[in-house]
């Protein structure tokens, strides 16, 4: 099963990324493309490996393979620099600084631009327009949050970074139905936008409405590539992921 | 109808409290209550919180690396020992002004906190804190070993005052003013530091190293500035012991200096502006507020520090939160 024909430089493309623990292979040789402005979501059981990946892309653990971001081979660059490029992951659990408050995990995320205010001023009405509620919680210590505002924090301090590149670990995870459908229809308007996401996710009828195309993976190999929209078609995923 | 009340009565007092709670407030009046009651009454008190502000230097600086950066370190002592006997010869020896040698020596040490930190530092957890101690015995050994540099167990003696040119701090009460001060600017630079994008990057680490890493932070740098910083306000601290008490020898920077920081640090609140002062303070002034349980001293010192540290685990200046009105009510949905 395979996509739509690729352009000739991906934002970004993985090959034969595989990573492991120990003696454990989590992450066998993947293959792996985000074209710019698309939305790709990786689906899969638990331990399938889909966290593994993003944190191999991420370079948060060892791996093998090559990873090119806009033709360019960034498969030996540490992670600080990535998020330089643009490539900004929003890990599993949010991962919040919780002592601190909404504005300084805000400022954390422009941590790149250094001191420009200007710019930081920008960036922060951008993200209260998106998220209302962080103008209100300003002040307020991350971890006395509920879920749902740190998941919109979570978002919002990746916006600060300017990223080019959004990768989200199931951010929909622990979230009552509605407010995780609010986070993904967020996301829906920033790839209409122009930004590509890479979303990791359980929830597969949520994160199908707004994906291109869709990676499953299952004991860390890719197991189908295809549009979204033919998920449906394939009866073994549909029973699998819709029921 | 209640609570509505209470949100206003909390409004009231952040208002005319300044936005700090009563506790916070009655905490500040008490310290200066003591500092004035030290100054006026002099004696073996004046010397206890000279040395209360020298620690507090130290502290400050540890908590840098500790408690804004999350590291372990068991070997700061060595840094305050390179400040101490550099103060020491360069004066001694080489008659250099105080202000110099205490400058010179904060440089030597920051050299060597890169030396050691650059290798040392690719640690972490166990691994550093056991790392860091082995720096501090090195150290130690080297004091008491190399007796043409540090005079062995023989130490250092006639080091002289703090002063500029002919102006020299010799009055007790004076280098009271004069350690006080500088603490003051050592806490005046941590809290700065701490709420800048340096600061809170450091906090970043200390909370996720790959979280913060994510964000562009480029950890192993981070923690060397830290460790540096740490190693500047030792040897400071070291410097100023030899020109307050006049007197250096190896085991004024031994492991006991270890303890008694770690002690000052957890106690006043790690990770704070204010706790390694507010720490220092307290955990100098304890053991003579229990001297007079006689040979039972040690024993009620280390009940009121379990006390504090199982009552008041964040450390005392978490205190000042109490009585503060609530910047927002947490969220509920989602």
């Amino acid at each position: 099963m395979t996509a739509d024909s690729p352009s000739s430089h991906a934002l970004i493309e993985v090959n034969g990324l595989s990573a492991s623990y120990g003696h454990v292979a989590a992450l066998k040789p993947v293959d792996l493309r985000v074209e710019e402005g698309e939305f790709v979501t990786v689906l899969g059981p638990n331990g399938a490996g889909k966290t593994t990946l993003l944190r191999a892309i991420s370079r948060l653990i060892g791996s093998s393979g090559r990873i090119t971001f806009r033709g360019r081979n960034i498969s030996a660059l540490p992670t600080h620099h990535l998020a330089k490029l643009g490539i900004i992951m929003v890990q599993e659990g949010r991962g919040l600084f919780g002592e601190m408050t909404v504005r300084e995990n805000l400022l954390l995320g422009a941590y790149g631009i250094g001191n420009s205010n200007d710019e930081m001023e920008r960036r922060f009405e951008q993200v209260f327009k998106l998220f209302p509620k962080l103008r209100e919680r300003e002040g307020q210590v991350a971890a006395s949050m509920s879920g749902g505002e740190q998941q919109m924090l979570a978002v919002g301090r990746a916006l600060m970074a300017g990223p080019k590149l959004l990768m989200l670990d199931e951010p929909s995870l622990g979230l009552a139905p509605k407010v995780a459908a609010g986070i993904l229809d967020t996301l829906g308007e920033l790839n209409r936008n122009g930004l590509g996401i890479l979303l990791v996710e359980q929830k597969a009828p949520l994160a199908l409405k707004l994906a291109r195309r869709v990676y499953v993976l299952s004991s860390g190999s890719v197991r189908a590539e295809l549009p979204a929209h033919e998920i449906k078609s394939h009866h073994d995923l549909a029973r699998f992921y819709f029921h | 109808m209640r609570s509505n009340r209470i949100m206003t009565l909390r409004a009231s007092i952040s208002t005319r409290t300044g936005g700090y709670g009563y506790v916070a407030i009655g905490g500040g009046v008490l310290l200066a209550a003591l500092f004035a009651f030290v100054f006026i009454k002099g004696g073996y008190l004046l010397t206890v919180m000279q040395l209360a502000m020298i620690y507090g230097v130290f502290c400050i600086g540890l908590n840098f690396f500790m408690g804004y950066t999350g590291q372990a370190s068991f070997g700061q002592n060595a840094f305050a020992a390179i400040g101490g006997y550099g103060t020491a010869i360069l004066c001694v020896e080489y008659g250099w002004e105080p202000v110099l040698a205490l400058l010179a020596s904060m440089a030597i040490a920051g050299v060597a906190s890169i030396v050691v930190g650059y290798p040392t530092l690719r640690l972490r957890g166990h691994y550093l804190a056991m790392a860091t101690f082995a720096l501090g015995l090195i150290t130690y050994d080297l004091s008491v070993q190399w007796t043409s540099l540090t005079k062995g167990y023989m130490g250092y003696a006639g080091i002289p005052p703090l002063g500029i040119g002919p102006f020299t701090v010799e009055d007790e009460r004076m280098k009271l003013v004069c350690l006080m001060v500088l603490l003051l600017i050592g806490l005046w630079i941590s809290g700065r530091l701490r709420n800048s994008r340096f600061g809170r990057a450091l906090r970043a680490i200390s909370t996720s190293e790959p979280g913060a890493a994510a964000l562009g932070i480029r950890i192993p740098q981070y923690k060397l500035a830290a460790f540096i910083i740490a190693a500047l306000y030792a040897s400071a601290a070291g410097s100023l012991f030899a020109h307050v008490v006049g007197f250096i020898s190896p085991e004024v920077f031994g492991l006991q200096m270890v303890v008694v920081t770690f002690t000052m640090l957890y106690v006043g609140g790690i990770g704070t502006v204010l706790g390694p002062a507010i720490g220092a303070v307290v955990a100098s002034l304890l053991p003579e507020i229990v001297r007079s349980t006689g040979r039972f001293q040690d024993i009620a010192y280390a009940l009121v520090l379990l006390v504090l540290l199982i009552y008041v685990p964040k450390g005392l200046s978490a205190l000042s939160a109490l009585g503060r009105p609530r910047a927002a009510e947490p969220g509920t949905t989602g």
